[in-house]
């Protein structure tokens, strides 16, 4: 039988692949709504999201240090193996890292995060909208990359799946 | 012998000197801030501008009287967009009530140094009676009066229309304030 991810990681990569696109369109659209009950509502979710995404990503990243990833066909060029690392590598950073410059720009803009109203997330910076109006440049940016590299990415595994006809894109994909 | 008299004068003096009135306050040492939940999650601010009559002798407390005013538009909520939301007609509508006030028409000592400051707060074209235990805090020449209470922000319609529900914005609103005052002439 040709190698496969384990089911759990293919399980943790289908729930965080609509739920960042989600959060990256839900990020989009609240930040040009004027100010409204709705926006603080989609700001809370997107937050909650987020910290969810964050701890998910972690649990991922641990699942994937004791079960490696399925070595790339053997005949995969030297280059295009270091472009498929170096992609699956950042995308994990930001899946950390985004959500990590959010949780900072919402303390150093003044509104806590609380996970789920619930659960209060310590302010590790103090209120200062400078450093707000920064942070916030970064997740911006930071997300503009993550948008990019998800291209890539799905345009990389539908090229191995409809053109190369190899079955990279199957062994992510859950088996019915 | 002769010139411990002096000091039997002053001494005598003493009494009356403690019985100060506080009537000026202080704006730059006073502090008027606000507190509530938003989603769960607790949020604060404050005004940068508010002024104060107050005739204070604790000796006398029940001939004490206070009112203080406070310019709305000194909001600050920690962020520009919500500072500007606020004033507008479904908040404060500062444009038609630029100020808030309080006026107090009771001050009952209830040991100690805590009082209890009974009276009107108007925000909006609306009034309610609320209740304020406070600390009164002798610091020389001045004192410092601070306490807080709450109110509904429902009774005096602020935040109306899609914002009165209390889901997004809780009902609850606790003012935090600490008066500081020297004494008059």
């Amino acid at each position: 039988m040709r190698p496969r991810y384990t089911r759990t990681a293919i399980v943790l990569h289908w729930i965080l692949a609509p739920a960042l696109f989600g959060l990256l369109a839900l990020g989009f659209y609240m930040h040009d709504l004027p100010l409204s009950p709705e926006k603080l509502q989609l700001y809370a979710w997107h937050k909650w999201a987020g910290v969810s995404v964050f701890l998910l990503a972690l649990f991922r990243l641990g699942w994937r240090w004791r079960h490696p990833a399925p070595p790339l066909p053997e005949q995969t060029p030297a280059m295009l193996r270091g472009v498929a690392h170096a992609t699956h590598g950042l995308l994990y950073v930001l899946m950390l890292a985004i959500p990590l410059s959010g949780w900072l720009m919402s303390s150093a803009k003044g509104f806590q995060t609380v996970w789920f109203g619930v659960l209060p997330l310590p302010d590790l910076i103090g209120r200062n909208p400078a450093l707000g109006q920064q942070l916030q440049s970064l997740h911006f940016s930071l997300n503009l990359l993550l948008l990019a590299l998800l291209i890539g990415h799905i345009g990389a595994a539908l090229k191995h799946h409809f053109i190369d006809r190899d079955d990279i894109l199957r062994r992510m994909l859950p088996r019915f | 012998m002769k010139k411990r008299l002096p000091w039997l004068a002053a001494l005598a003096l003493i009494p009356a000197a403690q019985a100060v009135e506080y009537r000026e306050l202080q704006p730059a040492a006073s502090s008027l801030g606000f507190q509530y939940r938003q989603m769960g999650v607790t949020m604060d601010g404050k005004f940068r501008k508010f002024s104060a009559q107050l005739s204070f002798d604790p000796d006398k407390p029940a001939a004490a009287r206070a009112r203080i005013d406070v310019e709305l538009a000194s909001i600050d909520t920690g962020s520009a967009e919500a500072d500007q939301e606020v004033g507008s007609k479904p908040w404060f509508h500062t444009a038609a009530y630029p100020q808030a006030s309080f006026v107090a028409s009771s001050i009952k000592p209830l040991g100690g140094n805590r009082y209890e400051a009974s009276g009107k707060l108007s925000i909006k074209g609306r009034s309610q009676d609320i209740v304020a235990p406070l600390t009164y805090t002798p610091q020389g020449k001045q004192a410092s009066f601070s306490g807080s209470f709450s109110f509904r922000r429902s009774d005096f319609a602020i935040g109306e229309g899609s914002w009165a529900a209390p889901d997004i914005v809780a009902n609850e609103i606790r003012i935090q304030f600490n008066l500081v005052a020297s004494g008059g002439k």
